[in-house]
């Protein structure tokens, strides 16, 4: 067993994992926060995205042993306790959640996106979802949330 | 209690309910939906996100042969694993089952044989994921192989073996349909041009973000509570009551939020029925959560068809008739194939008129995953076939492809040549629309090298006038309980996959009462608290459980206005509901109001309704797949650009127009324009599920291309409303119908811009690069469409 102590949305937490053990199930597993989703467990869909530091990281392909340290931030944790973060507000609005299950995954990468950029074009849009796999929008909810937050024109 | 006469039988033929209220929620966005925050916050609970005390988890072991007899299994290995809890093996739940009761075929994990590589044997619940996975795979198992059945060809030929040679009428063909209406060879002589093609669509599957999963818990007392993530509550529900012999009352299916399905959480899948088993066993709860490559293997999805059209057209455009065969490679199971065999033919009369068809189409088993049912069911093949070789005919006739197809539309209140019946039909504007919105015209055959633009049209049911057991029981039902707070509770057995239809019922519902959907809460997919739905499939939901949802409001608005108009000293017939409020004239009773007037009076309030589609006499006995109570219409342009050096392609626009009745909610109804569409992108371009002897090719999401944000083209919905007689307040379907013309509208933009007819998706540059160096496509020869006498067994 490994000794971790690490932040997750501003609280400290003190554990004691296998050495194996990925970042996903850390966070469900032994934290239950189950907001983020076990989507392929091998990188490919996004599902699982979690801020570390601040960057985006796919937590199915995170050890949870390389965290020591540093600040996790999932989608629970994207806004004060009864308040949404912006994007999260948008994706309501437009509907850009259908299913549901890609979307913690979304917003926590979209958060990312706007805490580097508030005002990113189309293009940085794109390209900051090009790894999330969202199998029943066709993105098209997505995109305008994002670029609503964005304060793109329509 | 006081209940408006003339709805006690159900299926009435037109049960529009009306004109919406002043201020009304219907067609209303901009607000989100009603459980919208949960999943944005990620509090909404997936099976996979539960946890209950004494919890443990289950793993299966799968076959790596495509066909093999199981000569022995060796469990002792696993069981003597520490941790491992139960082990079980086909053997132990040997009652077969599967989606129609003509074709169950299947059970829970292997017995003698296994019929596919992927297939479950074996099934080990331990105290962690990390040690069942362990021990199912120490399970020692003997296979002695069998010679594969890997394609149609293979299923035909008499001298294989059976997939399934203990089935009653043996044979590797599931169903073959022959259908014939009006007088085919006439038609083809009355055709000024007749063309004969092949064509092939690919298999595809759903890959829902969810895995499957189902977590179960035997109770103590009696009985067994299962959350599973599934589309059909009832008919799982249904299953696991024959499969465990259990009384259906001794068991309750939660369906909780369920990551997407598309038609691929239709079936009973063995995490159901494995977990529910060793739940009893154990007296313990089981989680049987699949793993992303297992979600593969259960598949389900599209079925890999060939097809033969022959089409005959007049100078002007007029189709005289239509002669179709097509094979479908179903895999292993029955799955809906039986219904699959029909819907490849019973759609091909719409949306055009045309008097003289005729089909054969063929379902077999072969030993790959098992098919089912993907959106679009059945109809994305031949609607794909059909579509091109109108443009193909117009070309060699030299007629607008558009024009001949506006011609030839079917018209509102008619009845096609094989017995469906049409009610509203708003494809005519759809086209319109939707060629206005592209510049199609200024476009088309104009926009360079490389550059092209297609259109196609397609229809689809909303849901099926006869349900999968033949009973006169009602197909949705809804049950209301208003509280003396105001709070309208909403009970229905529906189960909401992202969809929307919890939304749904809520409009509904709010707007016959006249107050807002956030007063409104959603209890679904719980067999022991709702009534029975048949569930997400056929695109059924909002016209059927929207229907009963009217029935139950209407029945709760007759108490309110009773109790009401006591109070004021009117009739009901002067009162209306909108607004929060019931009023009359000036006067006016807030809603929470209302309730306790009309509590105080009738007691404690509940109605329930119920929707059963109408009797819809056909001509044809034989006519019970296809038949619907009202049909969607779409329309849609693409637009494409191909590089002749490469042969790399891109869908660079989508319009799409659809008829879906009556816009109930805009955000939600464009949402399912946007993900048909997106599908038939993948499906059109990149989705392709192939096997090497039997192997899946491409069992991950890396291997397997969905299209991410940089493969999906910008979408531009357009929603047509043709206000259907039946549909609640108008409404028809729009999650399936719209993935339609899809394909066919970018295989006709690639025409448009290589000169190319492209038989076979997905477009990939290898593909398309042979037809821009003039090379025919590669077709076998056709399979036959009789079934061949077997020589032996």
């Amino acid at each position: 067993m490994l000794k971790l102590s690490l932040t997750v949305n501003g609280e400290r937490v003190c554990c004691a994992v296998p050495a194996h053990t990925s970042l996903l199930d850390l966070l469900r597993e032994d934290l239950r926060l189950t907001g983020t989703k076990h989507g392929c467990d091998l990188g490919d869909c996004g599902a699982c995205t979690v801020l570390v530091d601040g960057k985006p990281r796919l937590s199915c392909i995170s050890l949870a042993a390389t965290c020591e340290g540093q600040e996790i931030t999932t989608v629970e944790g994207l806004a004060a306790p009864g308040e949404l973060h912006p994007i999260q507000a948008a994706l309501h609005r437009h509907v850009g959640a259908q299913c549901g299950y890609c979307t913690p995954g979304i917003a926590v990468r979209l958060s990312a996106l706007f805490d580097e950029n508030p005002a990113p074009d189309e293009a940085a849009i794109h390209d900051a979802l090009g790894a999330n796999i969202c199998r029943c929008t066709g993105y098209t909810k997505i995109l305008a949330a994002a670029a609503e937050v964005a304060g793109l024109k329509p | 209690m006081t209940k408006p006469a003339g709805d006690a039988v159900f299926g009435p033929t037109h049960t529009h309910a009306g004109a919406v209220a002043e201020g009304g929620v219907v067609g209303t966005g901009g607000a989100g939906k009603i459980d919208g925050l949960a999943r944005i916050t990620g509090a909404a609970q997936f099976v996979d996100d539960m946890v209950l005390p004494r919890m443990v988890h289950a793993k299966l072991l799968r076959s790596p042969h495509p066909h093999a007899r199981i000569v022995s299994i060796d469990t002792s290995a696993a069981q003597a694993t520490p941790g491992v809890v139960g082990i079980m093996v086909g053997t132990d739940l040997p009652i077969r089952h599967g989606a129609i009761p003509v074709a169950q075929d299947e059970t829970a994990l292997a017995i003698d044989k296994v019929r596919y590589v992927g297939e479950p044997v074996a099934c080990v619940a331990a105290t962690s994921e990390e040690v069942a996975r362990s021990a199912a795979r120490a399970i020692q198992v003997v296979y002695e192989a069998i010679d594969p059945v890997l394609s149609i060809d293979h299923a035909l030929d008499p001298d294989k073996p059976l997939i399934h040679p203990d089935a009653r009428k043996p044979s590797n063909v599931l169903r073959r349909v022959f259908q014939s209406y009006g007088d085919v060879d006439a038609g083809f002589e009355a055709a000024d041009a007749v063309l004969e093609e092949i064509y092939e669509y690919p298999g595809s599957t759903h890959v829902p973000l969810e895995a499957h999963a189902a977590l179960a818990s035997a109770d103590p007392d009696g009985g067994l509570t299962i959350w599973s993530s599934t589309q059909n509550p009832h008919y799982v529900h249904k299953t696991l009551a024959r499969v465990l012999e259990l009384r259906p009352a001794d068991i309750r299916l939660i369906k909780p939020a369920v990551g997407a399905g598309y038609g691929g959480k239709c079936d009973t899948f063995v995490s159901d029925l494995c977990a529910a088993h060793l739940s009893i066993k154990l007296q313990r709860p089981v989680k049987l959560a699949l793993e992303r490559e297992e979600v593969f293997y259960a598949h389900r999805g599209r079925h890999r068809t060939r097809m033969w059209l022959k089409m005959g057209m007049k100078k002007d455009g007029t189709i005289t008739a239509i002669d179709f065969k097509a094979w479908a490679d179903g895999g292993a199971y029955a799955s809906y194939g039986v219904v699959t065999a029909y819907y490849l033919g019973v759609f091909l009369t719409l949306p055009y008129v045309i008097d003289h068809v005729r089909f054969t189409t063929i379902r077999v088993y072969t030993n790959h995953p098992p098919c089912g049912p993907k959106r679009g069911h059945g109809a994305i093949q031949p609607r794909f076939a059909l579509e091109l070789h109108i443009d193909r005919l117009a070309e060699q006739l030299g007629l607008d492809p558009v024009d001949v197809r506006l011609a030839q539309l079917v018209q509102p209140d008619t009845e096609t040549v094989n017995g469906l019946r049409i009610t509203s039909v708003g494809l005519r504007e759809c086209i319109e629309r939707v060629v206005e919105a592209s510049g199609y015209r200024d476009k088309v055959g104009q926009l360079g090298e490389g550059r092209g633009i297609g259109l196609a049209s397609s229809a689809y049911m909303c849901g099926a006038l006869h349900g999968v057991y033949p009973d006169e029981l009602p197909h949705s039902g809804v049950q209301l309980q208003l509280d003396r707070s105001g709070r309208v509770t909403i009970f229905a057995g529906t189960a909401d996959v992202g969809q929307g239809s919890t939304h749904m019922l809520a409009t509904i519902v709010a707007e016959r009462l006249g107050i807002d959907t956030s007063i409104c809460t959603v209890i679904e997919g719980d067999t022991e608290l709702t009534p029975v739905d048949l569930g997400s499939y056929s695109s059924r939901v909002t016209f059927m459980a929207g229907n009963a949802a009217v029935q139950a409001a209407d029945r709760a608005r007759a108490m309110i206005f009773d109790a009401v108009s006591d109070h004021l000293g009117c009739t009901p017939d002067d009162l209306t509901a909108h607004g929060g409020a019931i009023h009359w004239g000036d006067q006016q009773v807030p809603w929470a109001e209302a309730c306790v007037l009309a509590e105080s009076k009738h007691g404690t309030l509940g109605t329930e309704g119920s929707y059963k589609p109408p009797r819809i006499g056909s001509r044809f006995r034989r006519q019970s797949v296809g038949p619907s109570p009202a049909y969607s219409f779409t329309a849609q342009v693409a637009e494409v650009t191909v590089d002749p050096e490469t042969g790399i392609s891109r869908v660079d626009q989508m319009w799409c127009a659809h008829d879906l009745g009556r816009v109930l909610h805009p955000e939600i109804a464009e949402g399912q324009v946007e993900g048909c569409v997106y599908m038939g992108v993948g499906e059109a371009m990149l989705e392709d599920q192939t096997y090497q002897d039997g192997v899946m090719t491409t069992p991950s999401i890396l291997e397997y291309r969905i299209p991410t944000v940089y493969d999906t083209p910008p979408i531009h919905t357009l929603l047509i409303e043709s206000h259907d007689p039946g549909g609640p307040f108008g409404a028809k379907e729009v999650g399936e119908g719209p993935q339609l013309s899809t394909v066919p509208a970018i295989g006709i933009a690639l025409h448009d811009a290589t000169g190319c007819w492209l038989e076979r998706p997905p477009y990939t540059p290898d593909r398309v690069l042979r037809a821009l160096e003039g090379k025919p496509a590669r077709h076998r020869p056709l399979p036959p469409d009789i079934i061949p006498r077997r020589r032996k067994d």
